[in-house]
């Protein structure tokens, strides 16, 4: 078989099903059970280390 | 030992474009020689006054890099209103031809011009703004300095070498002819090396940060500067005819040519326009609205179909071509597909402000941003319309696309730039407040109208236009030639330029605005000063 229509004929077929699946997997990621408090936490960066950097991993709130 | 190696390159740069301008082949390449001649010549003076002199201390990692960010926003205003004052040019030599001088022909023409403008707007203020507003973010949401030291110093200037050598070339003539990739092969180079060093330093103060989660706007930002060094190369591979000139000749020719030019093309609005200014809006919304994201889930799922979709949609561009069927319908699907995550992210920003409308009324600057998602709402919801076939069959090829353009990029864009600027001026000088808010206001609204009347004119110009190229007689001959379009066009393309005109005015406020905010408006009290940074 030519490279094009090997190509063509994987992209529409099990690539495609292997993109499709990564992205269903993103969606139940995001709205897992227990994400909650994790989402809160990472929404709240903007409003912490404004002015300095921290000074260590456990200094951050 | 460092600067006698920079020394030596710095020289040999110098010498070989010394003799590359002796030998060039094309003006544009002459003036190109030189000014690089005269950068590294500089450079090599600059470097050999600091050798061997007492080294300074070593920066402390207490404090934010943001004399860096400072130099960006400086660019950004500038090159703001050099593109707009370009743009509002080339829309009165539009209606008025007279404007191409003929002393002037062949430099400041409407061919030549026009893409002046297109990278002015797009890569030296929209780059600019991504660049100073990325390192902004990513500093603050990892809580760590920059990473590389100096290397964020050589991104910005490199940049802006390539934005010079971009913009003069334009005017001389040396370019590739290849829609928002018009520099030829030695600057697509230059642009790759300072492109890889921005992904290093951005990379670099991910990986040593400090939360331990990454925040959205990193994710949008990584992979904006990710896809264009990946839409970049090849893009832009092509083979030099010779050394000593600007002449470069593709290496895909035909419909893959046109095929790769236009999956660069979209994705430069995808992921150029489109997800590194999401980047700016998911940290400088919240910030201005002083609450967090309406929803991170969502901002997720936003940010994977974002990048999913995206990739797909070039072929949108080339209905009706020698393109096959099936791959401009795939095009045409995932850009109708891509309208949902497109309005699921402007709803996300919107709702960051519930609970908190009230400040549209006081904030001229959350106004800004909240109009700039509007923008971003109506744009991403005319595009996909657009590249239905049926519809393209009218709307390409006039004056709507330029429209549609110019909503994505004035409303969307320019406003969420303008409000990134007005929150980031006063914390990088250490200022209270803005020297004026109703200022602001007039900026808003001068903006506004001026988009308003720029986008309305497009769309009643360009389906009257599609609609004269297809109208046939009886006989099925057509009634139009294509001149009777255009003396059709004239008033519509006055009505453009005045909004430009508003457009411009509204640039130069802002710059008065920042400038004597920088120069009149109260400083910070000492005590929370981010120069004082205190013993640790």
């Amino acid at each position: 078989m030519e490279t094009y229509s090997f190509l063509r004929e994987f992209a529409d077929s099990w690539m495609l099903l292997v993109l499709f699946l990564f992205f269903v997997g993103v969606i139940f990621w995001a709205v897992r059970p227990g994400s909650n408090k994790t989402h809160r936490d990472t929404a709240n960066i903007p409003f912490r280390n404004e002015d300095k950097p921290a000074a260590s991993k456990e200094a951050r709130k | 030992m460092l600067n006698y190696i920079k020394l030596i390159a710095l020289g040999l740069i110098t010498l070989f474009a010394m003799i590359a301008a002796s030998y060039a082949r094309d003006l544009a390449y002459q003036v190109h020689a030189i000014i690089i001649m005269a950068v590294s010549a500089g450079l090599f003076l600059w470097t050999l006054r600091n050798t061997d002199e007492p080294v300074p201390a070593a920066v402390l990692e207490t404090s934010y890099m943001d004399g860096v960010i400072r130099y960006g926003v400086i660019a950004t205003a500038f090159w703001g209103v050099v593109g707009f004052l370009a743009g509002t040019f080339i829309a009165f030599q539009l209606a008025f031809p007279v404007l191409n001088f003929e002393w002037a022909q062949g430099y400041m023409n409407f061919g030549r011009l026009r893409p002046l403008h297109t990278s002015a707007v797009i890569f030296a203020f929209g780059g600019n703004a991504l660049i100073a507003t990325s390192f902004y973010v990513v500093q603050r949401t990892s809580a760590a300095r920059l990473w590389g030291g100096n290397l964020g110093w050589f991104v910005f200037w490199g940049y802006n070498l390539f934005i010079v050598l971009a913009a003069t070339g334009y005017l001389l003539g040396g370019t590739q002819s290849k829609e928002y990739a018009e520099p030829e092969w030695y600057v697509d180079l230059w642009l790759t090396i300072v492109w890889l060093a921005y992904l290093a330093v951005f990379l670099g103060t991910i990986i040593k940060r400090k939360e331990p989660h990454i925040y959205v706007a990193n994710w949008f930002f990584l992979s904006f500067i990710v896809t264009v060094a990946m839409l970049h190369v090849f893009n832009n591979l092509s083979i030099p005819v010779s050394i000593f000139g600007s002449k470069s000749v593709q290496v895909f020719a035909g419909v893959q040519d046109a095929m790769v030019q236009w999956w660069y093309g979209h994705n430069a609005v995808g992921f150029f326009l489109t997800a590194g200014f999401l980047g700016m809006m998911y940290y400088f919304v919240p910030k201005q609205a002083e609450r967090p994201v309406f929803s991170y889930k969502l901002s997720i799922i936003h940010f994977w179909a974002l990048i999913f979709l995206y990739i797909w949609a070039g072929p949108h561009h080339l209905h009706y071509t020698a393109l096959p069927d099936w791959a401009s319908t795939l095009g045409m699907v995932f850009s109708i597909v891509l309208w949902m995550p497109s309005w699921g992210g402007m709803i996300n920003g919107l709702m960051t402000l519930s609970g908190a409308w009230d400040k549209l009324r006081t904030d001229p600057v959350i106004r800004m941003m909240v109009i700039s998602l509007g923008f971003y709402g109506m744009s991403t919801f005319e595009g996909p319309m657009m590249s239905i076939r049926a519809v393209n069959s009218l709307s390409h090829y006039t004056d709507w696309t330029i429209g549609h353009v110019h909503s994505g990029a004035l409303g969307w864009n320019g406003m969420i730039t303008f409000g990134a600027l007005y929150f980031l001026v006063p914390k990088l000088w250490n200022r209270q407040r803005l020297y004026s808010l109703s200022m602001v206001s007039w900026h808003f609204w001068l903006a506004t109208i001026g988009i308003i009347l720029y986008a309305a004119s497009m769309w009643v110009t360009g389906i009257m236009e599609g609609l004269m190229w297809r109208e046939v007689d009886a006989n099925g001959f057509l009634v139009n030639s294509f001149a009777d379009t255009v003396s059709a066009k004239f008033p519509m393309y006055v009505v453009r330029a005045l909004g430009g005109v508003m457009y411009a005015a509204g640039g130069l406020i802002m710059c008065y605005n920042l400038w004597m905010t920088v120069k009149r408006s109260p400083a910070k009290e000492a005590a929370v000063s981010s120069t004082a940074v205190p013993a640790e």
